[in-house]
């Protein structure tokens, strides 16, 4: 299968230090914030935001994770045999700016079960999103409020986010090529 | 239909599918700890609950398992229903076929009656306990329990106490201990230990509870189920509590870390000794809660399968 690079570690690196700069202003208290990752692809790169974040403002961000399979519009539906994993949330969400954190957004439909899925722990004052790389296609109205990249592929390739050393790639797999 | 599935038995089954119904439960588990207890996955779904007979927690944890996963949830009772008219099982199932559920959940006196309504629904059927022959879903969440407690079931060795011969909870949990790996022993009066049940499900057995609970990892007592003994296969309450009933002494013998369940409902003071059934060994609560967990997993599991996949 061919893979083409999309963007680099490094333009990763930097964009994902951009996002850290602009959450911790937009943020001015942060024990107000927390970052939830959309397991699995989104769950590394908020770790990884959390900790960029917590360097700019001296305190450590708090971080979770949410599986969205229960979620999902099409759960009772898709998959032969679903494998679920465990949501963690180790905080009270009420009251604070949660940062969804997702690799790529696509349709939204991910987005949208992720909504879901955090409002059931209780009623955060505002919910962002941040992604690596925004594809494009989206099938509901939601858009990012913080990314790295966005990128225009055709609907047959898969755009998938790679951990290298210290920072992510962005790469393109199957399709045609164009 | 080619390829439905139901969960009827542990008989059977392999050590992969009970292992992804206990990986999925452990985050129905945590779903149940929460403060919304309530995920929408089978919205639109229907789970039909036909007891024929009397069950407090089966059926309650069944009917919260559907609630928390946003089915439809409808409970039918043998001793309030057309059944005390009448009406045979299988006219009963084809009645309620007409409404169109995605699952029955079944509980019948007679041995076999899951596998009798499987042929006249399309729902998967789930067996909550059927006679003296089969109660899967018990099986499922006393494993559960245990790795949770222990971390692992393969070498844990599993003494089951008590009225084996009418027991259902027993051999579901014999075959799933045995294909799970662990070493099951059973112990209890001859009358309700028959050699012949010992030697088809290939455990170890005793007509006295000590050489049973010695070194044991588990114990599992189970009650004295009078209303399925015929005539007089036993001594009285107190002789039986006096030569086979859970006493401090006899929890002893097992490891020190030994934890003691039973599938409910106890008899105090007959099989087990209230201390014990109240103190820090007993996780019969633990299996209360497992229970939940366990059938939102299985729920889930034949619900989502009961659906046309969509096109991808």
């Amino acid at each position: 299968m061919n893979e083409e690079l999309l963007v680099e570690p490094a333009d990763v690196a930097d964009g994902l230090n951009r996002i850290a700069k602009a959450i911790a202003e937009r943020n001015p208290k942060p024990d107000d914030v927390a970052l939830v990752g959309i397991r699995r692809g989104g769950e590394p790169i908020a770790q990884l935001l959390a900790r960029l974040v917590g360097q700019r403002t001296g305190q450590i961000i708090q971080l979770g994770s949410v599986d969205i399979t229960l979620y999902r519009d099409d759960a009772a539906t898709a998959l032969p045999s679903p494998r679920i994993g465990p949501s963690h949330i180790p905080f009270d969400i009420a009251g604070r700016r949660i940062v969804l954190v997702d690799d790529v957004l696509y349709t939204g439909r991910t987005i949208r079960a992720a909504l879901d899925a955090v409002l059931d722990y209780g009623r955060p004052r505002r919910i962002e999103l941040a992604v690596v790389a925004d594809r494009g296609g989206r099938e509901l109205p939601i858009q990012p409020d913080y990314w790295v990249a966005q990128t225009s592929v055709a609907d047959d390739c898969r755009v998938e986010v790679v951990a290298v050393d210290d920072s992510f790639k962005v790469v393109q797999t199957g399709g045609n090529g164009q | 239909m080619t390829g439905r599935r139901h969960l009827l038995d542990t008989e059977g089954q392999s050590a992969e599918d009970i292992a992804r119904i206990l990986d999925s439960a452990e985050t129905f588990f945590e779903i149940s700890r929460r403060a919304v207890r309530k995920v929408p996955t089978l919205r639109g779904k229907t789970v039909l609950n036909m007891f024929f007979e009397p069950s407090t927690r089966t059926r309650t944890s069944f009917e919260l398992a559907g609630k928390r996963l946003s089915a439809d949830v409808v409970n039918f009772s043998g001793s309030t229903s057309s059944t005390t008219k009448g009406e045979t099982l299988r006219d009963t199932i084809k009645t309620m076929e007409a409404m169109h559920p995605d699952v029955i959940v079944i509980r019948h006196p007679a041995s076999g009656a899951p596998w009798h309504a499987t042929r006249y629904t399309k729902a998967a059927v789930v067996n909550a306990g059927d006679g003296m022959h089969a109660h899967p879903t018990q099986a499922l969440l006393d494993a559960f329990t245990i790795r949770r407690h222990k971390k692992k079931l393969a070498g844990l060795r599993v003494a089951i106490c008590g009225d084996i011969a009418h027991s259902r909870v027993a051999r579901s949990n014999a075959h799933l201990l045995n294909t799970m790996g662990a070493q099951v022993v059973m112990a209890g009066p001859r009358t309700l230990l028959p050699a012949e049940l010992a030697e088809a499900l290939g455990v170890e057995v005793h007509d006295r509870v000590e050489p049973a609970l010695e070194g044991a990892d588990v114990a599992m007592m189970l009650r004295i189920q009078r209303e399925r003994l015929g005539g007089a296969l036993l001594p009285s309450t107190r002789e039986y509590a006096r030569k086979f009933g859970l006493s401090h002494d006899r929890l002893a013998l097992a490891k020190s870390d030994c934890m003691v369940m039973h599938p409910g409902p106890i008899n105090r003071g007959v099989e087990i000794n209230p201390e014990i059934a109240d103190g820090n060994a007993a996780a019969i609560l633990d299996q209360v809660e497992a229970g939940v967990a366990v059938r939102m997993a299985i729920l889930w599991m034949l619900a989502a399968e009961s659906s046309e996949p969509l096109p991808s």
